[in-house]
């Protein structure tokens, strides 16, 4: 077992009083496994990407713990968290085309980058080339500045760079979402080619395209609202999702070859709930139509056949 | 109702404008009432430049954009222009930085009354904006009188459409209005623009998403580099796709019930057959030939 997030409560601090963005969020990812978080703007995934690197100033830890191949993962301790950092568990930020630094060449900065984590750049440099080759690049980007590559080169180059030190774990957040479709299914082929070669040895793939994940999950998690709703092998989630939200969202999605005429499909009418003063019960209950009197309170997440946890009383 | 015949644009690029770019190459098109198109392609293709074109925002650099009969780049002068944007309006992209957030969301309404409707009294607009957000099915007690922080992505993108109904408009440029939406509002946008065309509207429908384009339009046009590679009934185009690039293109995207493998294992059991494709013979004309009927395939440019 890889990674073992157990009741992980992680709470925004604002003026006008917590905002709670993860609110007893359990799972397990075993090893070799890509796991597809998805869910709609505000569910929370993100910061559960970001909670298992880094807690930004106004994030609080606020109960639950993470176990990475047995050893607790001490977040809320920033300095107990830099050794494990990039080695153990990395991240591909949002946005990461951004995150090169534009003044530096790529090559530099990579140095640069080892350096700071006690890595003599010398003896990574092969491995270095044979990796950015493997996602097909030239090595001759490396003397290159950013600005000089196209989106999808960026995220290449982050790609690789974040992964140098072989991570057990790796969160890539949202890295598709900028790119055209074409660069998308390159770049999400080569993440998987990354795991087969063990350069990770799991990964959790943020994203709010079901159908991407699909293409290269081997589960898929939902959350809504601070909540995970539903996890299950990426054919179940597909196929046959059990949780009315996963049901709705999965309906709500035109695909190619579908089109008005052959039949209209249907959004989930409401918005999510504000998570300053979340609702009790289940989070998904104004706007569901299922729901009955037991929503008012929290349906637990629970495993109703091998491998598929939901939370939803009407499945269990 | 719009057509575009042998439309260019160059941008000029680079350090003193010495460079040329060529955003879009000889495109010839037609939008009719009650009709959506599809602008379908990757980034670079030419595809916003084309909205703006339509929308006057930018000048083409040679050819001919006609909306009933008249050549869009003849208006000149406030009043004519003003007029044009009674019966063109677009939306775009990015809703929330579209409203100002200092005033509340539905000054936008008060707006069009004061400069298009002014003599138009309170009360008779009043029962125009509800309804046009009826239309858009947005209910006034939760939109009206908000910020536009208050509201969400969905929300917003309906009041601009409700807005630019309320201008008796015959042809709406969206220009990705939804990619910014999630995917459970993302349909109801969608469901919208299909209502309004059985209102009549034409719709020119630009997009990265093929799935998106699919669902909605009566005719795609998939762009690339400028060019068009492929256009037509979109049932045709998206079934039976004939230019190399759509099939990559269709290849690529994401499907919820079949992976990439599935799909090239069966392109690889069924190859297409290849269709002559037109040859340029010159740097700037792009000529397309008609390989079923409405339905043709234009040169290929690697």
């Amino acid at each position: 077992m890889t990674l073992r997030v157990n009741d992980l409560k992680v709470y925004y601090q604002t003026l006008r009083g917590d905002v709670r963005a993860l609110d007893g969020v359990t799972f397990d990812l075993a090893d070799g496994e890509i796991m597809g978080l998805a869910g709609e703007s505000g569910c929370g995934k993100t910061t559960l990407g970001k909670s298992m690197i880094r807690l930004d100033s106004r994030m609080r830890h606020v109960g639950g713990t993470i176990e990475l191949n047995g050893k607790d993962v001490p977040i809320a301790d920033d300095d107990a968290m830099v050794p494990l950092r990039y080695r153990e568990i990395s991240l591909i930020p949002q946005y990461a085309m951004s995150a090169l630094n534009p003044t530096r060449k790529i090559g530099r900065m990579v140095n640069e980058l080892l350096r700071a984590r006690g890595v003599r750049p010398a003896d990574i440099a092969d491995e270095l080339n044979r990796r950015l080759e493997l996602v097909g690049l030239d090595t001759d980007v490396l003397n290159r500045f950013p600005i000089e590559l196209s989106g999808g080169m960026k995220q290449r180059v982050v790609m690789v760079i974040s992964t140098l030190l072989d991570p057990s774990l790796l969160i890539a957040d949202e890295v598709t979402s900028a790119l055209d479709v074409s660069t998308q299914r390159a770049v999400a082929e080569s993440m998987v080619e990354f795991r087969d070669r063990g350069y990770v040895k799991s990964m959790i793939f943020v994203t709010h395209d079901i159908s991407l994940v699909y293409q290269m999950a081997d589960t898929i998690m939902v959350m809504y609202a601070g909540h995970i709703v539903e996890k299950a092998p990426a054919a179940t989630i597909i196929n046959e999702p059990k949780h009315p939200y996963t049901q709705m969202l999965i309906g709500a999605l035109p695909e190619v070859g579908s089109t008005m005429v052959q039949g209209r499909l249907e959004g989930i009418p409401g918005t999510p709930p504000g998570l300053l003063n979340p609702p009790t019960g289940c989070r998904f209950k104004d706007r569901c139509p299922m729901a009955f009197s037991k929503c008012s309170e929290q349906p637990p997440l629970v495993e109703i056949e091998p491998g598929h946890w939901a939370a939803c009383w009407k499945t269990g | 109702m719009l057509e575009l015949s042998q439309v260019h644009k160059v941008y000029k690029v680079g350090a003193f404008g010495g460079g040329r770019l060529r955003a879009v190459r000889d495109v010839n098109l037609t939008v009719e009432p009650g009709e959506v198109v599809s602008l379908i392609g990757e980034s670079g293709s030419g595809k916003s430049t084309i909205g703006k074109m339509v929308l006057g925002l930018t000048r083409p650099s040679s050819g001919r954009i006609t909306f009933e009969g008249t050549d869009i780049t003849t208006i000149r002068g406030h009043s004519a222009r003003k007029e044009y944007y009674r019966r063109v309006q677009g939306v775009f992209q990015d809703p929330f930085s579209c409203f100002n957030p200092i005033f509340k969301a539905d000054r936008v309404f008060e707006m069009i009354h004061t400069s298009y409707f002014p003599r138009t009294s309170d009360a008779d607009w009043r029962d125009k904006v509800l309804d046009a957000l009826a239309t858009v099915r947005l209910d006034p007690g939760n939109v009206l009188g908000k910020y536009p922080h208050q509201l969400s992505g969905g929300q917003l993108q309906r009041l601009l459409i409700a807005r630019a109904l309320l201008l008796d408009i015959k042809l709406l440029v969206a220009d990705e209005i939804i990619s910014m939406l999630d995917a459970s509002t993302r349909i109801d946008v969608l469901n919208l623009l299909a209502d309004l065309k059985e209102r009549g509207l034409g719709i020119l429908f630009v997009t990265h998403d093929l799935s998106l384009g699919n669902y909605v339009s009566d005719k795609s046009v998939i762009l690339r580099k400028g060019a068009i590679a492929e256009m037509g009934p979109t049932a045709r185009v998206f079934d039976n796709p004939l230019h190399p690039y759509s099939r990559h293109l269709l290849s690529c995207v994401p499907q919820l019930h079949r992976t990439w493998a599935e799909v090239d294992a069966e392109l690889k059991a069924n190859p297409p057959e290849d269709v002559t494709l037109p040859t340029a013979p010159d740097e700037e004309s792009a000529p397309l030939i008609e390989v079923e009927e409405n339905h043709f395939v234009g040169i290929d440019q690697g």
